[in-house]
């Protein structure tokens, strides 16, 4: 084994082609900072056993540009992303996987920080990285690092949590504010030049999801508004619930940095991106207990019941603007911003 | 937010609009057109027609830069993006407009060609600077909101001496605009029905409010200017509704917080000494209008990308079905066009109207669709 150089060295195509070099980035770079009695196997698969009830299984892969931002980097919002992604049946989340795809040329040093940082997310979230692989490709394929992570979790007896369940009547909820992390990798952006001191809000939201759903288990169904925000969301649930949504706007939590940021690129709040925030939607009998759950924890403290579900054939969202009219919050249109996450 | 949020305020637009519902006279109608789509996108944002009364009817105008631009003209830009020694760029919303054959710019980027989205010209002058090897072209579009930062950075690139930037100029001027309107043979007919204009907020900061005193003047149209905000848009529907009450007919300047009777001085003299005007510019929906467009002066013309690459003038092939040219002239709704919704919609765009965030096609489908019946009784011209 020969000792990479991480302050100064550079990945090179060595690194992705199985051989000695690949085996010594693995293990000082990838095996010391995932250290787990799974990955410790050794095999090219990892073997565990899982908690009674249905496994839920997501996967996400991860470009976002910067890959360093106030907040966060590509290694946790990796984590984080999937977990959430996992957490949103109400499951709790057992392991990870991480696939990197490497450019040559990439700073050993930046990497050996984003490693760091996927391992200190896994840690703090109690969620393993069991079971990885590393490609490395030519310089000008890639853009330094992109990361797949993927994750297996166990849904608690009894919850059925899923999209197609909001009924007419029900609450919608969201747990605090929105846009944080798109206005965050926007202000970094080197064609806008604007400086802003939001920090992305990218984390892993299963303790405040396994408080919501033992309190109130009827929530029919949790979402996270990442790309395409909390609009884009909502019209996705709306359809798969077959059902349309009426918003109020004064109710929607939107930091001012946030709004100012928006007005200023001519964005709408309700379509930046966020990577730790959910969309709960419950019977509005349960909506008050629901948003004290939520408001309890550290990551609700600025829930807020904005909207409810409406009977409505065509599927639509609509909002009630604090200026006293009526419109709809339709889909995404085109593209607001390429790789947000 | 400071200076934004008072302009938004529910509890003024309800006495506002209680006003305009009390002083609009029963048996009269009164039709507002809002040249800019800045307003039309304020209008359908943020719900104002759900505030007015039935017989208050707002015609959307032409003023959507993107909307007015011929097929043409981006046929054009898409030659100059497939060269292979050209960096294209514009503003985001250009790249999703469909082209003739529906080739759009973002499809010719995925051809491979390089072409890049600005917030800034001076992005684009930046570009230049870094990539020595390479022909930077801004395609430059907008009215007289955008023409001084493209004034800006031409001047820059003289001073800098850049031989690899060159602005493509599709700047347009927006009473020639208004008088070609006023000009149609639909407003000669009584076809087009506008009974006065809600005046541009941001084209006004910098030509200032004397610029419209014609249109009172010869055509009888009161203008009111007012500012984007949503209490600007109905502050100016109710100067509009008591001017035409009081049978006064003058240019009125609500958005007195940015525009002056003569404008931004400083950005019209660099406007004037870096363009000119064309003497015909071909619009889409008003045909050629006399003197509504600006080219670079003969002393810029390194800079200027049609002279550089000896671009011809084409003629764009439009979908003949597509109604993007009679709503661009006020005599028709986003909703009498039978593309409308079904196939054209913001994500598959027929015509330039849908594109747009201010084009009111787009404004109509993202923002009022859910009201369908309402929206097209109420704005149908009676």
């Amino acid at each position: 084994m020969s000792n990479l150089n991480i302050a100064r060295g550079r990945v090179e195509m060595v690194h992705g082609s199985g051989g000695r070099a690949m085996s010594d980035l693995i293990q000082q770079l990838f095996a010391g900072a995932f250290d787990n009695q799974w990955l410790a196997q050794g095999n090219d698969q990892a073997r565990f056993d899982l908690p009674p009830g249905q496994v839920v299984m997501a996967t996400d892969s991860h470009v976002v540009s910067p890959l360093f931002f106030p907040g966060g980097d590509i290694g946790s919002l990796s984590v984080h992303g999937t977990i959430n992604d996992v957490v949103m049946s109400g499951a709790r989340p057992c392991f990870l996987s991480a696939g990197f795809i490497l450019e040559e040329g990439f700073p050993l040093a930046d990497l050996k920080r984003i490693v760091d940082s996927m391992a200190a997310a896994s840690k703090e979230a109690g969620v393993p990285i069991v079971t990885g692989d590393t490609k490395v490709v030519e310089r000008g394929k890639g853009d330094g690092v992109f990361i797949n992570t993927t994750g297996v979790g166990v849904v608690p007896e009894g919850l059925v949590l899923s999209g197609d369940q909001a009924r007419p009547g029900d609450a919608i909820l969201v747990s605090g504010h929105i846009g944080d992390h798109g206005v965050c990798i926007l202000s970094l952006r080197e064609s806008l030049g604007f400086e802003s001191e939001i920090q992305s809000d990218s984390q892993s939201l299963h303790t405040l999801v396994s408080a919501m759903v033992a309190e109130v288990p009827d929530i029919r169904c949790l979402r996270d508004p990442t790309r395409g925000g909390l609009a884009n969301t909502l019209n996705e649930l709306a359809h798969q619930s077959a059902v349309g949504m009426q918003l109020f706007e004064k109710d929607i939590p939107v930091r001012a940095q946030v709004r100012a940021a928006c007005e200023f690129l001519g964005l709408d709040p309700l379509y930046v991106a966020n990577e730790g925030k959910l969309i709960a939607i419950c019977p509005q009998s349960e909506a008050e207990r629901l948003l004290a759950v939520m408001r309890a924890h550290p990551q609700g403290q600025d829930a807020a019941i904005i909207g409810r579900v409406v009977e409505d054939e065509h599927r639509f969202v609509q909002m009630e603007t604090a200026f006293g009219g009526n419109r709809m919050v339709d889909w995404l249109n085109g593209e607001q911003l390429p790789r947000i996450c | 937010m400071k200076y934004v949020d008072e302009f938004r305020d529910g509890d003024k637009a309800r006495a506002i609009a209680s006003q305009i519902c009390q002083e609009a006279q029963p048996g009269k109608t009164y039709n507002l057109m809002e040249f800019c789509g800045g307003h039309t996108h304020a209008i359908f944002r943020y719900g104002i027609p759900d505030l007015l009364p039935d017989n208050v009817n707002l015609i959307h105008g032409p003023g959507c830069p993107v909307c007015v631009l011929p097929i043409g003209r981006l046929d054009m830009a898409v030659d100059l993006a497939r060269r292979p020694e050209v960096i294209l760029c514009t503003y985001g919303d250009m790249l999703r407009v469909p082209g003739s054959g529906r080739v759009s710019l973002m499809k010719v980027r995925a051809e491979g060609t390089d072409v890049r989205m600005l917030y800034s010209p001076a992005d684009a002058l930046t570009l230049a600077r870094e990539n020595p090897d390479k022909q930077v072209v801004f395609f430059a579009i907008g009215f007289e909101t955008t023409t001084p930062p493209t004034a800006v950075v031409v001047e820059q690139a003289a001073k800098l001496g850049l031989k690899n930037f060159s602005v493509f100029s599709n700047h347009v001027l927006t009473p020639a605009a208004m008088h070609a309107i006023l000009n149609t043979p639909e407003a000669g007919s009584g076809e087009l029905k506008v009974d006065g204009f809600i005046g541009p907020a941001h084209v006004s900061t910098v030509i200032g409010s004397d610029p419209y005193q014609v249109f009172p003047e010869r055509y009888g149209k009161p203008v009111v200017i007012a500012g984007f905000e949503p209490l600007d848009v109905l502050q100016a529907i109710l100067m509009l509704i008591r001017q035409l009450n009081d049978g006064r007919c003058q240019v009125e300047n609500e958005f007195t917080r940015a525009v002056t009777s003569s404008g931004n001085l400083k950005a019209r003299a660099l406007v004037d000494k870096v363009f000119e005007l064309r003497k015909s510019f071909e619009w889409r929906g008003l045909g050629a209008i006399p003197e509504s467009a600006l080219q670079l002066r003969p002393e810029y013309a390194d800079y200027d990308a049609e002279k550089r690459f000896a671009l011809e003038q084409k003629e764009g092939r439009e979908n003949k079905a597509c109604e993007c040219p009679s709503i661009l002239r006020g005599v028709k709704n986003p909703r009498d066009c039978p593309l409308f919704g079904d196939p054209c919609t913001p994500d598959n765009p027929l015509g330039s109207c849908m594109v747009s965030s201010e084009g009111a096609c787009a404004a109509y489908y993202s923002y009022g669709r859910y009201k369908e019946n309402r929206i097209a009784v109420e704005e149908v011209q009676p």
